[in-house]
């Protein structure tokens, strides 16, 4: 045991900063981590024990007990549900007799669930100890437990079941563009570096992460920060559920990616960079590699790239673990130097002090591409798309109850209905635009425009049709939320638990006008009062269906202004079981008895 | 109304709770004489009344860990005009709630058959004896609470500034340091 860690440790130069990759791999090679491991890499590592314990329990994918020789975790974002992934997990745990969440009794397998794994567009999914099946049907489930149950090594799986596939559906701008590798840093070197962070400026391009920041004024300021270094990332960590752009972004335009790094690093004078790379694409991991080393072998990453003088940057690939809120960029950073990823006190922001409180700066996948494209065509390649104050174009990923799931660039400024009619959608009840944080738009909001002035959006784009129910969409949204909250602060701990309980109270039937007060006066105060954007963003969903969806709420409204918020005889049922009462006294009524 | 001096009728019961509320009610020492000069109690552990009559006011203590808990609780909702949840069990169920991740027939099989030193246990199963909830709920999941006192438990202070403003018919109000947690 302690052989095999010391390999892993080598590996990582004993370096505290990698702590997180180094879990990685005691995860890979041993399945979980034990108390002893914990120990052991404390010493190794000369940290306190209690550092090393906090992170292990802080990431989803660090299992800290035996979580079974196959660890099956099944993706559970809404549109995953939507094509039937409870069925089919159901299933899979009736094959193995085991309960949702926990390992077998011969230690073979678990099978639970885990936030979005970003394949959206052709789920259901799941993850087997951390690789991802797509497409799951009642006969791949079969195949699979079958191999489970034959204790077939993972390696010897079909190669197919692993493959994803890409769908882009509409190329404009951005996915239409040809790049010859180098030329947007043969640009940048031509104009300097001032005059590279000035066109970026000049084309108005906003982080398409979230925030909608300008990107040449985050450039701008990175570079004017004083620091002993200058860093650059590259946020992939993608947990938005339906979600999924980066991930294409990544496997069919990986060049164009570093090249935008490359020219971030040029421009803010960065030696090194990081990309942040959700741990449910594992299956990125070795193109991107390979890609970096053909970059490293052509000159375009390394020292003196295109035979500049101090022109010497090159670019790391860190893996996550399974935690949504380190796509916030201060929570990335602290998980890139092997920490929890809690959210930062901000200000100061990563610009002035970022990775090991150096200036950093931190764009999105989408950013940097269309970064490159802006140094290498100038400021207007951008602007000729676009509105006033959203330039370009945007990357979509749309998902749900549509003909076509996919990839879809479109002008920003496009309408709804263009996106519904382009993605053949019929029936529309909603449209979830940005993910569960962003906006729900009713049927009668299909004029609405996808652009920072109105409708922004991070990439997600999930339909829903009239057969759906939406207090089911916002149940999935609020488990999201309360399981991925990092606890850090009240508001959103309680908040996200309590506006989880409400809901699945609502949905079943036990809610009273009151708690729809309630639901509403939650979310308002996570609005107002959560340290990150992860609690100010996670009642949005229900405000906005408190507003456009009253009656889905009003019809299983119960008449009373307050009743029970379970069922108080089936909460007796156990006891009643193990006590094999069945008296008058061994139940309850739901309503008071007169 | 007949006469200005009439008391105020308050109830109170500890449910599933540790009678630390109410230790800190009595806590309020002189206060309580000057207390009983405007309330008079009916059911309640200082009384030792076993059912509510109409009441003015019902202070709770406690949250729902058995089927007992919910019937006292539906009376006191009957009876009372007022229902006060007082304490961190009465809130958000507290303590006692440390064992709703856990299933209540592991919970039973062990305290009264698997648990050391246990030979030929049995779950008892008289009829007499509340069946526990699955798992423990504060008050207002069953029941509409009107006002929540918090504090584990709540300071006598609180406790004592919290009624005062009630009787005198104020919206109770906790400044800083009548909240404590701990
Ligand atoms: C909870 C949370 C999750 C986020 N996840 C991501 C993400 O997965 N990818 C991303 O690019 N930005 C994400 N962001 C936004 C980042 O904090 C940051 O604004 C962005 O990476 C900046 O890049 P940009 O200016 O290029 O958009 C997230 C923000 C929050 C609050
Ligand atoms: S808002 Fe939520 S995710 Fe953000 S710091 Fe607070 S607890 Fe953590
Ligand atoms: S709130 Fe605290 S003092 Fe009051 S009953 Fe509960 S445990 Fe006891
Ligand atoms: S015990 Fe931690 S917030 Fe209350």
């Amino acid at each position: 045991m302690s052989r095999d860690l010391s390999a892993i440790l080598a590996r990582h130069q004993h370096d505290p900063l990698r702590l997180v990759q180094i879990l990685r791999d005691v995860v890979e090679e041993h399945g979980f981590i034990s108390p002893g491991t914990i120990t052991t890499l404390a010493e190794r590592l000369s940290l306190p024990r209690g550092r090393v314990e906090g992170v292990a329990g802080f990431y989803a994918f660090f299992p800290t007990e035996n979580a079974g020789r196959y660890r099956v975790l099944f993706s559970d974002n809404i549109t995953d549900r939507m094509a039937g992934s409870v069925e089919l997990r159901q299933r899979m745990l009736e094959a193995f007799q085991v309960r949702d969440g926990e390992v077998s009794r011969d230690g073979l397998v678990s099978i639970g669930t885990t936030s979005c794994t970003g394949l959206c567009d052709q789920g259901p999914a799941m993850l087997v100890n951390g690789r991802a099946i797509p497409r799951l049907t009642r006969a791949r489930i079969g195949s699979i437990s079958a191999m489970i149950h034959g204790q077939a090594p993972l390696d010897t799986w079909p190669a197919n079941l692993f493959d994803i596939h890409t769908h882009i559906e509409r190329k404009d701008l951005l996915l239409s563009t040809p790049l010859a590798a180098g030329a947007a840093i043969d640009a940048a070197i031509a104009r300097g570096p001032d005059a590279t962070v000035a066109q970026v400026k000049a084309s108005n391009l906003r982080g398409r992460g979230g925030a909608g920041f300008t990107t040449g004024v985050k450039w701008e300021m990175c570079r004017a920060a004083p620091g002993e270094a200058h860093y650059v990332v590259c946020n992939a960590d993608e947990g938005e559920p339906g979600t999924f752009k980066d991930r294409v972004l990544l496997s069919d335009y990986a060049d164009l990616v570093f090249e935008g790094m490359t020219v971030a690093a040029f421009a803010v004078g960065a030696k090194r960079g990081f990309l942040y790379l959700r741990a449910e694409y594992p299956f990125l991991l070795a193109p991107l590699e390979a890609t970096l080393a053909e970059r490293r072998k052509a000159g375009l990453l390394g020292k003196s790239i295109r035979g500049v003088a101090d022109f010497d940057f090159d670019i790391e690939i860190h893996v996550g673990a399974g935690a949504y809120v380190c796509g916030e960029e201060s929570a990335l950073i602290e998980s890139l130097e092997g920490k929890r990823g809690i959210p930062r006190n901000r200000p100061p922001y990563p610009v002035t002090s970022g990775y090991l409180q150096q200036p950093t700066v931190v764009n999105n996948v989408e950013t940097l591409a269309k970064a490159a494209f802006v140094v290498m065509h100038g400021a207007d390649w951008l602007r000729v798309r676009g509105t006033g104050r959203s330039a370009g174009t945007k990357v979509l990923s749309v998902s749900g109850d549509v003909a076509r799931p996919g990839i879809y660039e479109l002008p920003f400024g496009a309408t709804v209905r263009e996106v519904l009619d382009l993605c053949g959608a019929t029936d529309v009840q909603a449209v979830q635009v940005g993910g569960p944080s962003g906006m729900l738009l009713s049927r009668s909001e299909q004029h609405r425009r996808i652009m920072f002035e109105d409708v922004p959006s991070a990439g997600a784009f999930m339909v829903f049709d009239d057969s759906r129910d939406i207090l089911q969409v916002l149940e999935n949204f609020a488990s999201f939320f309360a399981h991925e909250s990092c606890g850090f602060c009240t508001p959103c701990r309680v908040g996200t638990a309590l506006q989880r309980r409400m809901l699945s109270a609502l949905a079943k039937g036990y809610g009273t006008r009151r708690d729809l007060k309630d639901l509403a006066r939650v979310a308002k105060v996570m609005k107002a009062s959560s340290h990150c954007g992860l609690g100010a963003t996670a009642g949005n969903a229900a405000l906005d269906a408190l507003e456009k969806f009253k009656p889905a709420f009003e019809k299983r409204l119960g008449t009373l202004e307050v009743m029970p918020t379970f069922d108080l005889d089936r909460s007796l049922a156990p006891a009643r079981e193990v006590t094999g009462r069945d008296d008058d006294e061994a139940h309850l009524s739901h309503e008071e008895e007169e | 109304m007949a006469s200005e001096k009439k008391k105020l009728r308050v109830a109170t019961t500890s449910l599933a709770g540790c009678f630390g509320c109410h230790m800190s009610l009595l806590d309020i020492d002189e206060r309580l004489l000057e207390l009983l000069k405007l309330v008079e109690f009916d059911r309640s552990p200082l009384t030792d009344i076993k059912h509510c009559g109409p009441c003015d006011l019902g202070i709770i203590e406690g949250g729902l860990c058995n089927a007992e808990n919910v019937h006292v609780l539906r009376e006191f909702r009957k009876s009372c005009k007022v229902l006060v949840a007082m304490g961190a069990c009465a809130v958000n169920g507290g303590l006692p709630a440390q064992r709703n991740h856990l299933d209540i027939r592991d919970c039973l099989q062990t305290v009264y058959m698997t648990g050391t030193g246990i030979r030929r246990g049995f779950i008892p199963n008289d009829p007499e004896l509340p069946l526990p909830l699955d798992r423990v709920h504060p008050l207002h999941d069953v029941v509409k609470i009107d006002y929540f006192l918090p504090g584990c438990p709540p300071p006598a202070d609180a406790i004592w500034h919290f009624l005062n403003d009630l009787l005198a018919g104020r919206t109770p109000t906790l400044g800083h340091g009548l909240i404590h947690y701990d």
